[in-house]
């Protein structure tokens, strides 16, 4: 190889790498703020943030939703398995939202310890199957898995 | 003639479905045909180029 | 092996090898579309919690899979015209840029479709959608470079440089989902364990895949071409093409 172009080589591996570790060094800066949302185990450690919105996201606990029939109040669990937070909302719900769902809410710690949420998400998890194949699961006792919280620290 | 509404329905997400799949093809169409007529425009410039070096 | 590259190499060469080349793939495409679309649309199955509104995946996976791709082979394309002075791989990295932004726009577009009936939201600012964004903005950028400097050679080295430092962000939209907490989901078919989707829903997903890629291949082709004409209009072979020399 040609001293020109090795130069130009070594110039842009250096490039490639540089841009690596900067990069690398912003997002662990900015560890914090990538998180899209806590765990109900880390607001109940009190690692979330309480002067200032924040998003909680967990699995709406089976049996825990409760429904206002004159509005659209409705309060439910959401859950990580090991801890849990009570959330209260009104406003429209997303299609997904049924129990044993991951859901994300938006909103502050209110009076009480509860969550006070202005919007919830939904978040599906990266499993598809038919309707018949997830029937068929449950008929045969086996679990549907369920990873969207999962890696949820 | 059921299942036709049903198909274009899309269990009430028809306009996600069908939005989602109309804007690809347009981009993919777009995509597919701007290159092509580029070539033909240059091909004939190239062509009226060599033409006009041939009278000179 | 490596003479028969280099032979490709020179632009005349490879335009008549591309002229060849480009029906197979604009072929191939055509036909993979048509049954990847008949698949996905009609003969698989809607999901057991999504419902029809599924259907959008087979759109959305393969333009954010193409998003990707498009800008590692730019990327090395670019490396590659800089490092080595190959005028094909400019115009092979100049070729892929409006596709790869097309392919990125497709996949931030229609992934706000199936976002708003099933997540309840257009857009949220999570690593994975935020990242995804960026990449809009480096092809964007690219683009914008490409037409700012007139030089054909400067405007592909600074392209390559721009290229080659934005590429850091391939990894982090990949594992954005793994990485950090995000509103989208995890990935179904790249992780270590068997694909979490349903071969019913698989088999329509591939075909999408391998028909973008097509598509990708063939309208490239003809962009290098133009690209090729564009830069090498003065030189003999182009001349020759002219004038009836095939």
């Amino acid at each position: 190889m040609n001293p020109a172009r090795r130069r130009r080589l070594i110039i842009i591996v250096a490039l490639v790498l540089g841009g690596g570790v900067a990069a690398a060094l912003a997002l662990r800066a900015f560890q914090e703020n990538l998180l899209y949302f806590y765990s109900p185990s880390q607001v109940v450690a009190g690692e979330a943030p309480r002067n200032r919105a924040f998003r909680v996201g967990g699995l709406v606990e089976n049996g825990s939703v409760q429904r206002d029939p004159q509005t659209l109040a409705v309060s439910f669990t959401l859950t990580d398995t090991l801890q849990s937070v009570r959330v209260q909302y009104q406003g429209v719900l997303p299609d997904l939202f049924r129990e044993g769902q991951g859901i994300v809410a938006n909103g502050r710690i209110g009076d009480g310890g509860v969550f006070v949420a202005g919007e919830v998400l939904a978040k599906h998890d990266e499993n598809y199957m038919p309707p018949e194949v997830a029937k068929a699961l449950a008929a045969a006792g086996k679990p549907i898995p369920r990873s969207a919280f999962k890696q949820a620290q | 003639m059921n299942s036709l509404r049903e198909f274009l329905h899309m269990g009430g997400y028809w306009l996600y479905v069908w939005g989602a799949y109309g804007l690809t093809a347009v981009v993919l169409l777009w995509n597919a045909v701007a290159p092509m007529l580029r070539e033909r425009s240059l091909l004939q410039d190239v062509a009226a180029r060599a033409a006009a070096g041939r009278i000179q | 092996m490596l003479e028969r590259l280099y032979k490709y190499a020179a632009p005349h060469q490879f335009f008549a090898l591309s002229r060849a080349l480009t029906p197979w793939f604009g072929g191939a495409a055509a036909a993979l579309l048509a049954v990847g679309l008949a698949g996905a649309l009609w003969f698989a199955p809607p999901d057991y919690q999504q419902g029809e509104s599924v259907r959008i995946i087979y759109v959305h996976v393969p333009a954010a899979w193409m998003s990707l791709f498009v800008y590692v082979v730019l990327a090395a394309a670019g490396i590659t015209g800089l490092v080595w002075n190959v005028k094909v791989a400019d115009a092979l990295a100049r070729a892929s840029a409006p596709l790869g932004a097309s392919f990125t726009l497709l996949a931030l577009a229609t992934g706000s479709l199936w976002g708003k009936p099933m997540w309840g939201t257009w857009w949220v600012w999570d690593a994975r959608l935020t990242s995804e964004l960026i990449l809009l903005f480096l092809y964007l950028g690219y683009i914008a470079l490409q037409g700012a400097i007139e030089d054909t050679r400067m405007a592909a080295r600074a392209g390559a440089v721009l290229a080659a430092i934005g590429l850091v962000n391939i990894p982090i939209i990949h594992y954005s989902v793994e990485w950090w907490s995000t509103l989208h989901q995890g990935p179904t078919i790249t992780r270590f364990d068997a694909p979490a989707i349903h071969a019913s829903m698989l088999v329509p997903l591939l075909i999408m895949a391998l028909g973008f890629k097509a598509f990708y291949a063939a309208t490239a082709l003809v962009r290098m071409r133009c690209e090729l004409l564009e830069s090498e209009c003065n030189s003999a072979w182009v001349t020759e093409l002219g004038s009836g020399g095939k």
